[in-house]
């Protein structure tokens, strides 16, 4: 059994850190991006270590004894014991020690995962089926999360419907969103690139699509980004500004681009043309119909669709009304979608 | 003409027995015999696995392309959901106990039946109504929540919960029942001569799970309720908007649900201790120690439920305390693993079919468990909470653990059951492909789960499509070894050679019963007997059957 | 209800002194105490199936007493009081019954199986007078609640102006957190997490001011748990039925008497649960 032991410590010293040397993925886990993902796979291949020995053990074992003992006509059952007070405490006593080492250790560096830095840079994220929305702390939206590379980052989670969790496994964090409190997660990114950020409780119809991404940027990177992305507005074009508010402001979980039905009408071919109200009245779609449909949407509300709509008075300014107009004038002239 | 206790071999498949004393539909859906309702059971929770197995083919089919293979997202959705909640609810929870143990327990004792024969008829009779209700959900609007009925998501979607619920409701009473009924029959009906620590070891682990069934079930049974309540009547309990808190369904949901995988596994384990025995023909290793750790695990699973809700936002006290009792359930288990091996040690191994299973479930039953170690731990468990590698880990003790027990007690206990055997070598095959294709199925899903493939995806990226498709290969395999499986069995019902009364050389004493048995189990007391002295048990090649040496033949 | 003879066909025609033994059983002795160990696990099943709302009831005052100081006022203790002393006289009742049977007394059997049956009327009856109150005031359960008139009538009971909104507003603090460096785990916008605010000094005062925040919450638990073991006591109805058409044919005797004494086992946990349902929704202090 001692070979056993040197084995599992052999592992663990040589290619333990052969294997966490490589921020990149292996055969089991994928790339580590976070500072604490170095500990959490560690623990993974201490655990891995231990259970591997533990199953050739017993996979070993029972192969032999099927071999050797196998029933051969004139071979009797040689005479053993029933119980054997020393073996049987052996193998409770080793077995209770390794996991307290495995408890204590998850519990050690849970505490870590769990414990955001004082300084740490906060973002609100909600979650709401099937989005992620990530509020910087200007007030900025956006779909995507945006960090800065070796800052610590603490995410303050909640949702406005059902349990979503955010899971984002390049960082080995994740934590429920849970609606009517607030969660939180925090982690530091340790290297610049993209990481997928995924649901991980399931949500209903859309939950394999809720994922964005999570982008780490270089130094300085950060910074530049949240500047030109929060005056989106002076920065790109009304009709790209439109755009980003049709993504960002919750428009497209009801009406699509593309023509596809929705719980509202698509925004293709919409603008300037003539639409069916409820109650029979006609409409053509122009500048202060859009206006009154996002801020009083119940008013005059397109044939064959209910009248759900939520007002957006008092959380779009004029100027993002502007944007939205000229976006929807952009997707009914036939031009491309924006890139 | 043989309704004597028949120690000399005589097959009873022609003689009267319980199986063809009556005949006609109402002597089988009123009867009071254990052994019919045993039959019934069976018959009804073979028939859910089918279903939950067609199920998880359609399930894994969709998954062979990382976006629409063959249905869309709702029904996928609803697809698992079925899947989870039909194997969980109409299979497995019921399985070995009402499959197996309803049949074997009185004859164990060397009883005439447990100790309320028509409460037991009502179990039967309520597993029926609530698989009704849980299966005419899915003409009303198959429930798309998961079989975990998160709230608030499972309070707000348009599908139909309340029949779902309902059916698990009832269907909770036919457990509870069975449960009420094995504690009886164990506590007062044990013959004279026979002690608690000379029972054999599957009535110990039948014990300890009926102790669960007993504390743990009715929870579910309030969880449900308040689910129903709250879905009908908006009484706010989970909606946040109201002031209720989603997160307290979870606590509900799980003090039920944990406990109840033991009560999958803990007679699975019983089975194991049998068969192991019986084919190693030696006595048991550790049989306090095993039946000592059957009681433990079923007092400690009430005490873990918050493992699974690591990062649902309870405190890191609360997690504390709950990864550290999780750790303490695994230890019996591994002291049963030991035990058994040690069992195999210097024994007289036969691998007939029941030891396929025994070798199959030491295997996957050690994967699974150990598994289960990285999950307890905090730190991992962030990183694998609600992915594959849950999904891979509970298969392996689930199926791996007890459907695979549960098919070596099939084996085991078919002679006794209906007179014949089956075939040895299509045994032996199935339970090759069956053991290939499981791993192939759900060893890639461990992977899968640790590279960061969450659960109950629909569409999935692209870079996990291999191990999607293996898996999915794995499974028609898999699939096609339980096809093997049935045919073999019942060809064996028309066509098997009739079976003597102990074929195994077992010494419990259900095997002192004629095959089948008769209808009040045994026309004689049975002579009791150590369950594992096999040592005056000889073999008559020419009947198959063993009998002790200096018993009298009929 | 546990008890196993095995009638067959199930036609027992008055047997007192000659009762059956299923087939199944070794003696009397081992029937009847099976039967009592059946009616007991079943009854710890029934505890547990309460305990999970009594443990509900529990997280949620833990978390906000004021709702629960606050609504129970509108529960009529006296009603309550007279249906806890009925219940429990049912159970002297019960239990007397119980000796009868043993002893043989038919008549006096069936005349105690009559008059808990009678008491058990009368605790539904008072509960739906209650029921019947709280629905007139719309004192429901989630949605159902009629705030409007709740506050109404607490303006006008204390002339104070109801605002509407809530005393308790959505929590602007964490909960005070131990010495641990572990960041607190859920702070909310007035959800379950929200600490509580301090509770009224005197019950009395309970009902000034505004109403509480989700007072509903209350009576959701109120209806759920008195509902719940209303339909216990209608299912002990039917078996007391059950035991006195049987009492009346002459079943029960000195050897037997078993139905009785598993029923009324059943009756008394429906009295214990209401001794425990009583103080903590109608006593709160």
């Amino acid at each position: 059994m001692s070979n056993g032991w040197s084995l599992t410590a052999g592992f663990s010293a040589l290619l333990g850190p052969v294997l966490l040397a490589q921020q990149r993925g292996d055969f089991w886990l994928p790339q580590r991006a976070s500072s604490e993902a170095g500990a959490v796979d560690h623990l993974f291949y201490f655990i891995f270590g231990v259970s591997a020995f533990f199953f050739l053990l017993i996979v070993v074992l029972a192969l032999l004894f099927v071999l050797r003992y196998r029933r051969r006509p004139g071979r009797e059952v040689e005479p053993s014991p029933s119980h054997n007070l020393k073996l049987e405490l052996t193998w409770s006593i080793i077995p209770i020690i390794i996991v307290i080492v495995i408890f204590a250790l998850g519990f050690q560096r849970f505490l870590d995962m769990a414990t955001p830095p004082a300084n740490s840079y906060e973002i609100q994220v909600t979650g709401q089926k099937w989005k992620w929305f990530f509020t910087y702390p200007s007030g900025f939206v956006s779909d995507e999360l945006h960090v800065p590379v070796d800052e610590p980052v603490k995410l303050v989670l909640t949702s406005e419907d059902v349990i979503h969790s955010l899971y984002i496994p390049a960082f080995r964090i994740k934590k429920d969103a849970v609606p009517g409190r607030y969660s939180t997660a925090w982690f530091r990114a340790i290297e610049p690139g993209q990481y997928l950020l995924l649901c991980a409780e399931y949500c209903g119809t859309g939950h394999s699509d809720m994922q964005t991404w999570t982008v780490v940027h270089e130094p300085g990177g950060f910074e530049t980004w949240l500047a030109k992305a929060s005056n989106f507005l002076d920065t790109l074009s009304p009709a790209e500004a439109g755009e980003r508010l049709y993504k960002t402001k919750g428009c497209a979980q009801c009406h699509s681009v593309d023509g596809a039905g929705g719980i509202g009408p698509s925004f293709r071919d919409l603008y300037g043309h003539r639409q069916a109200l409820r109650g029979g009245a006609e409409v053509t779609v122009e500048e202060n119909y859009v206006r009154e449909s996002i801020l009083d949407p119940q008013a005059k509300v397109v044939a064959g669709f209910e009248p759900v709509m939520p007002t957006y008075q008092g959380k779009l300014s004029d100027r993002e009304i502007t944007a939205i107009i000229a976006y929807l004038k952009q997707l009914a002239s036939g031009a491309q979608e924006v890139p | 003409m043989s309704t004597t206790t028949d120690v000399s071999g005589t097959p009873a498949a022609l003689g009267e027995n319980y199986l063809n004393c009556a005949h006609g539909l109402r002597s089988w859906l009123l009867t009071l015999d254990h052994k019919r309702i045993g039959v019934m059971y069976l018959i009804s929770i073979l028939a859910s696995f089918f279903l939950g197995g067609v199920l998880a083919l359609l399930v894994r089919t969709e998954l062979l392309t990382p976006q629409r293979t063959i249905v869309d997202a709702q029904t996928y959705n609803q697809l698992f959901t079925l899947h989870g909640a039909v194997m969980i609810f109409l299979f497995i929870i019921p399985g070995i106990p009402a499959a197996l143990g309803n049949f074997v327990l009185p004859m164990m004792l060397g009883a005439k039946d447990v100790a309320f024969p028509r409460l037991n008829l009502l179990s039967y009779h309520l597993w029926l109504l609530g698989a009704v209700f849980a299966l005419a959900s899915i003409v009303l609007g198959a429930v798309d929540t998961g079989w975990t009925f998160y709230t608030p998501y499972s309070t707000t979607t348009g599908t139909s919960v309340v029949a779902v619920t309902l059916g698990v409701f009832i269907l909770g009473f036919s457990s509870i029942f069975t449960g009420l009924n094995f504690v009886v029959t164990i506590h007062k009906m044990r013959p004279a001569g026979m002690g608690w620590f000379q029972m054999p070891l599957f009535l110990w682990g039948l014990y300890a799970t009926a102790i669960i069934q007993i504390l743990a079930t009715p929870v579910l049974g309030i969880t449900l309720l308040l689910l129903i309540v709250e879905r009908v009547f908006g009484v706010g309990i989970f909606d946040p908007a109201l002031g209720g808190d989603p997160v307290l369904f979870q606590h509900f949901f799980w003090f039920y649900s944990h406990p109840a995988v033991y009560i999958m596994i803990l007679p699975a384990m019983g089975v194991i201790s049998e068969l192991v025995s019986v084919f190693s023909r030696k006595r048991i290793f550790g049989y306090k120690a095993i039946a000592y750790s059957s009681v433990a695990i079923a007092v400690l699973s009430f005490l873990v439920w918050g493992h699974h809700m690591f990062v649902s936002g309870q405190s890191a006290l609360a997690n504390m305390i709950f990864s550290a009792l999780t750790f303490s359930v695994s230890i019996p288990s591994a002291i049963k693993v030991f035990n058994w091996l040690a069992t195999m040690y210097k024994g007289s191994i036969r691998l007939d079919t029941p030891m396929l299973y025994v070798l199959s479930f030491l295997f996957l039953f050690g994967i699974g468990g150990l598994t289960g170690l990285f999950l307890g731990a905090l730190a991992t468990d962030v990183h694998l909470h609600d992915t594959y590698f849950v999904v891979a880990h509970f298969h392996y003790v689930m199926m791996g653990g007890t459907v695979i027990a549960f098919l070596g007690g099939l084996h085991y206990w078919w002679p006794k059951m209906f007179g014949r055997m089956y075939s040895e070598k299509w045994g032996r095959i199935a339970a090759l492909v069956i053991f290939v294709g499981f791993n192939l199925t759900f060893f890639t899903q461990f992977v899968m789960g640790s590279r960061g493939m969450p659960r109950r995806y629909y569409n999935y990226p692209e870079q996990f499509t291999p191990y999607h498709q293996l898996s999915t290969i794995g499974s028609y395999l898999l699939g096609a070894g339980f096809l093997i499986v049935a045919v073999y069995l019942l060809h064996s019902l028309v066509a098997g050679r009739p079976a003597p009364a102990n074929p195994w050389g077992a010494s419990s004493l259900e095997w002192q019963a004629t095959s089948p048995p008769h209808p009040h189990n045994f026309a004689e007391t049975p002579a009791l007997r150590d369950p594992y002295d096999f040592s005056d048990l000889v073999y008559d090649p020419a009947t198959g059957n063993y009998a002790p040496a200096k018993g009298a033949d009929a | 209800m546990m008890s196993t003879e095995h009638g067959g066909t199930g036609g027992n025609v008055g047997y007192a002194g000659r009762p059956r033994l299923a087939h199944h059983f070794a003696d009397l002795e081992q029937q009847y105490t099976s039967g009592k160990l059946g009616i007991w696990l079943f009854l710890v099943t029934e505890i547990l199936l309460f305990g999970g709302l009594f443990c509900a009831y529990a997280v949620y005052r833990a978390n906000h007493p004021e709702i629960f100081l606050y609504a129970h006022t509108f529960l009529d203790k006296t009603l309550g009081g007279i249906n806890t002393v009925v219940l429990l006289f049912s159970s002297l009742t019960m239990a007397w019954a119980v000796r009868a049977a043993q002893l043989g007394q038919r008549r006096l059997l069936m005349a105690l199986l009559a008059v808990t049956l009678l008491c058990a009327c009368g605790f539904l009856g008072i509960k739906a007078v209650e029921y019947n109150q709280k629905w007139k005031h719309g004192l429901l359960w989630g949605k159902r609640f009629d705030y409007e008139s709740v506050e109404r009538h607490a303006a006008e009971a204390h002339g104070t102006t109801a605002a509407g909104a809530a005393a308790t507003g959505p929590a602007e603090q964490a909960p005070s957190v131990d010495a641990s460096n572990v960041p607190p785990s859920a702070v909310g916008p007035g959800g379950l997490a929200a600490p509580a605010p301090a509770p009224p000094a005197h019950a009395d005062a309970a009902r000034a001011g505004p109403v509480p925040r989700n007072v509903h919450i209350f009576f959701g638990i109120y209806f759920a748990m008195t509902g719940l073991h209303g339909l216990h006591v209608i299912a002990g109805m039917v078996v007391i039925v059950w035991l006195l058409v049987r009492a009346r044919r002459g079943d029960f005797g000195r050897n037997y008497f078993a139905p009785v004494d598993f029923g009324g086992l059943y009756w008394h946990l429906v009295d214990v649960i209401w001794i425990f349902l009583f103080p903590l929704l109608y006593l709160i202090h």
